[in-house]
């Protein structure tokens, strides 16, 4: 076999702690390798046609490309090697960056390494084999995990592409976070008047099947071919005939029940239809709140109810949905902010968060949109703000910036100044960060039109002090001491994945982080996609967003969907496993180990063996070292393959000792 | 530190590859030793290649793969896990002491904590030396018995 070797320098991030020529020149030493060369940018398009030209004029078989991690470029150059007239699959990647000049700083060890690196990559290549992809057909339709507005986005514009969309929301009403705030920043627009309509179009369109009250509970299959279990969780009330009236909810008993939708600042009934815009607009019973649940006497939703669709005996329902590709929009969890002692840890009632604030100053909250602190509902003339509750705080875990709390403040502090004319409010704050559109000019305007004072500095604690709350930190630009006497305070709580995120994460087989957040396929350039193929992120899922990026990741995530359908057929990744039959016992072994069914038994005179469903195979490589005849191989990743790896690592250590 | 010493890592490509690439995109400095051997999966490690290596004259060797539960092929790590614990224990028997072999799990997301990794499993195999030389002939037939583990691959 005649291969190339080219090492690229990657401009200084290579070249600069890794002797580039010399890794060249080692290389033209290694068996079968016919052509070695260093070159500029790799990836570039010099660098390529380089790549294209050397194997067209020495009659390469394959290539080497010594540079950065095959995660970033390997399909870059897998092209590369495809235009120049070769099989795709006759290529390797050696990773002399991220696994090399990135993290020594010794030029002789790294380039020691790289050679090695290199010496590996080109064992592995004399090894290699053509592959050549199957193409299967896919499901066109696709699904919205989380109906908050970056999911909403996202099934619309998918629905609106023509396709089907099933939208899977887990509480009983779409809307999300948007839908329980009072007035968006920086327009200071009512929330609900924008996002309304949206959640109608969701409810009306034709291509779009709202699951609400439901969780994905597992996922099976592959792109273009997902299964996935939704649990629709009993309501006791049955939606098909449910008209949302509001009779039962009128009449109920039970009128101190936990009230999610308000934050918990208000109460609600044990059967309940959460706020007046929702969609769906059904009603749902609160077991745990439920008097009937409780003490088995009650019933009387059941008899006020129009339609007789009360049902105390309904059970959880599964359902099976086929679709070909995945957005996960699940959102965002305030962090919990009892954790800061000093705040007042939920124990004084005149401390909320910010979202609680949110449906005190709403017009459809429980105060009815007037401003009354919770504990004797007077109104407050002073209000304290602190930001970075929860954000930017290595203490709590919370290293990172949530990036909108700077905003939602600056926006309170003009509400409550639009609400009461008389009142005065103090932020705390370490920085501002306001980097959108008209983002800056509106802190500005908090401060000068509405006089909001602004107070740089952490704050130490907060206690009450007759019917006042104390709020004691330091002004670090005067550099004194600071105490505000408020009436309010009000903590801006930073981000966290929501809820239940990681268990999600698994069930999808894409990463997530120690905050609960979706990693994306690459940070940079692949923001919405995720390294398993076919599901795609949106919004706060994959970490703090306002709500215009939230739409914007929304439309991206579908954009990409209707790219990925707009083929009848996938090609699969040729990587998958090949069974020999001589060898083969059929001893069921790797159809029992593989987790996606994709080995199936094969009757060959009289003999029983198996048969890999290529389409199916995803490559993971469990049969193969599972099977004791070495009769199921993996392509790409033989064993041969990986042993040639090791034993061309170890002879040279040979060489050197 | 002292003289490198031949350390091989066999790393899953979705989560411990992905979080040693981000570990140098952090440029998190870590020692030069580990040469890393990217595998679709952890369950795809045959625990012969761990002995392969082992006896071939490696001073050490470093699985990686995804945490439990969160594999990128479902449950591939679990498979690792109980072949990769199995060997662990039989380690001792053909006198290879069992800190030379390590398996861990690193997400894509923590360069920081593969950088921790790297650092002690080395840190680990220098405090133990270089593996006991078997001489040169019984090494080369050591990976000539290496090579014998190796097949055809259907055509």
């Amino acid at each position: 076999m005649k291969i190339g070797v080219f090492v690229c320098h990657c401009g200084s991030n290579i070249a600069g702690t890794v002797d580039v020529v010399k890794v060249a020149e080692a290389a033209k030493a290694m068996p079968e390798v016919a052509f070695a060369s260093d070159t500029m940018y790799a990836c570039s398009e010099p660098g390529q046609e380089g790549i294209v030209r050397a194997i067209k004029e020495k009659g390469l078989d394959g290539a080497v490309v010594a540079s950065c991690t095959p995660r970033m470029h390997g399909p870059t150059f897998m092209r590369t090697v495809a235009r120049a007239g070769l099989n795709p699959y006759m290529f390797e990647m050696a990773n002399i960056r991220e696994h090399v000049s990135w993290i020594g700083k010794d030029k002789g060890a790294n380039t020691r390494k790289a050679i090695d690196l290199v010496r590996m990559a080109v064992a592995k290549l004399a090894q290699n084999k053509p592959l050549y992809p199957k193409s299967f057909a896919i499901n066109k339709r696709v699904m919205v995990i989380g109906g908050g507005v970056a999911g909403i986005q996202a099934a619309l514009d998918c629905a609106d592409g023509g396709l089907e969309v099933v939208l899977v929301e887990k509480t009983t009403s779409i809307g999300g976070k948007m839908a329980k705030l009072d007035k968006t920043f920086p327009t200071v627009d009512c929330s609900s008047c924008i996002l309304g309509p949206k959640m109608v179009d969701v409810a009306q369109h034709p291509n779009i099947t709202l699951y609400a009250n439901a969780e994905v509970d597992d996922v099976f299959g592959y792109v273009g071919n997902y299964q996935v279990e939704i649990r629709r969780k009993a309501t006791y009330v049955d939606w098909k005939n449910c008209t949302g009236c509001g009779a039962c909810m009128e009449k109920c008993p039970s009128k101190k029940s936990p009230d999610p939708f308000n934050e918990n600042v208000g109460k609600t009934t044990a059967i309940n239809i959460p706020f007046p815009q929702a969609i769906p607009k059904k009603a749902a019973i609160d077991r745990a709140s439920c008097i009937r649940f409780k003490t088995g006497k009650c019933g009387v939703c059941a008899k006020v109810c129009p339609t007789k669709c009360i049902d105390y005996e309904q059970q959880d329902v599964m359902v099976t949905e086929e679709v070909g590709a995945i957005i996960t929009a699940t959102g965002y969890d305030l962090m919990d902010w009892t954790v800061y002692g000093e705040y007042g840890a939920g124990r004084y009632p005149d401390v909320i968060t910010s979202l609680q604030y949110e449906r005190i100053l709403s017009a459809s909250g429980p105060t009815g949109g007037h401003i009354k602190r919770p504990s004797d509902g007077k109104e407050p003339k002073t209000v304290a703000f602190i930001q970075c509750v929860g954000s930017r705080d290595k203490s709590v875990g919370r290293p990172y910036c949530s990036g909108f709390c700077c905003m939602y403040t600056a926006k309170q502090a003009i509400l409550t100044k639009d609400h009461i004319p008389d009142s005065q409010s103090y932020v705390f704050y370490m920085d501002i960060r306001a980097p959108g559109k008209m983002y800056d000019e509106f802190t500005r305007r908090t401060m000068e039109e509405y006089g909001a004072q602004y107070i740089r500095g952490r704050v130490s604690m907060v206690y009450p002090k007759g019917d006042k709350m104390i709020v004691r930190g330091a002004d670090t630009l005067a550099g004194t001491q600071v105490e505000v006497e408020a009436d309010l305070v009000v903590l801006a709580v930073g981000a966290e994945g929501a809820a239940g995120s990681a268990q999600l994460a698994e069930k999808l087989r894409i990463s997530y982080d120690s905050y609960g957040f979706f990693m994306e396929g690459h940070p940079k350039l692949k923001p919405v996609e995720t390294n398993t193929a076919g599901v795609y992120l949106a919004g706060c899922a994959q970490g703090p967003k306002d709500i215009p990026s939230s739409v914007a990741q929304g439309s991206a995530a579908a954009a990409k969907v209707l790219g990925l359908f707009s083929k009848d057929q996938l090609q699969s990744d040729p990587q998958v496993a090949k069974v020999d039959l001589k060898r083969c016992v059929g001893c069921m072994k790797c159809a029992m180990t593989c987790p996606f069914g994709a080995i199936k038994e094969l009757e060959q005179r009289g003999e029983m063996k198996v048969q890999v469903i290529e389409t199916v195979c995803q490559g993971c490589g469990l049969c193969t070292s599972t099977c004791r005849q070495g009769a199921i191989q993996l392509q790409h990743f033989t064993d041969n393959q990986i042993l040639a790896e090791i034993n061309v690592l170890l002879e040279n250590q040979l060489e050197e000792a | 530190m002292d003289k490198e010493l031949r350390i091989v890592g066999f790393l899953c490509n979705w989560c411990s590859y992905g979080g040693a690439d981000t570990a140098g995109v952090g440029r998190f400095i870590q020692p030069t030793d580990l040469r890393i051997i990217r595998l679709p999966c952890s369950g795809r490690i045959d625990p012969l290649f761990v002995l392969k290596t082992l006896i071939g004259g490696a001073d050490g060797v470093l699985v990686s793969g995804c945490h439990p539960r969160d594999c990128h092929y479902s449950e591939g790590n679990y498979y690792a896990r109980r072949r990769l614990e199995v060997l662990k224990r039989f380690l001792p028997v053909i006198g290879i002491d069992q800190g030379r072999f390590e398996y861990t799990w690193v997400s894509a997301s923590e360069g920081q904590r593969w950088q921790h990794v790297v650092t002690t499993f080395t840190n680990q195999i220098h405090a133990l030396g270089p593996i006991q030389r078997i001489g040169k002939d019984a090494q080369a037939r050591a990976c000539a018995f290496g090579r014998t583990l190796e097949v055809d691959i259907p055509a």
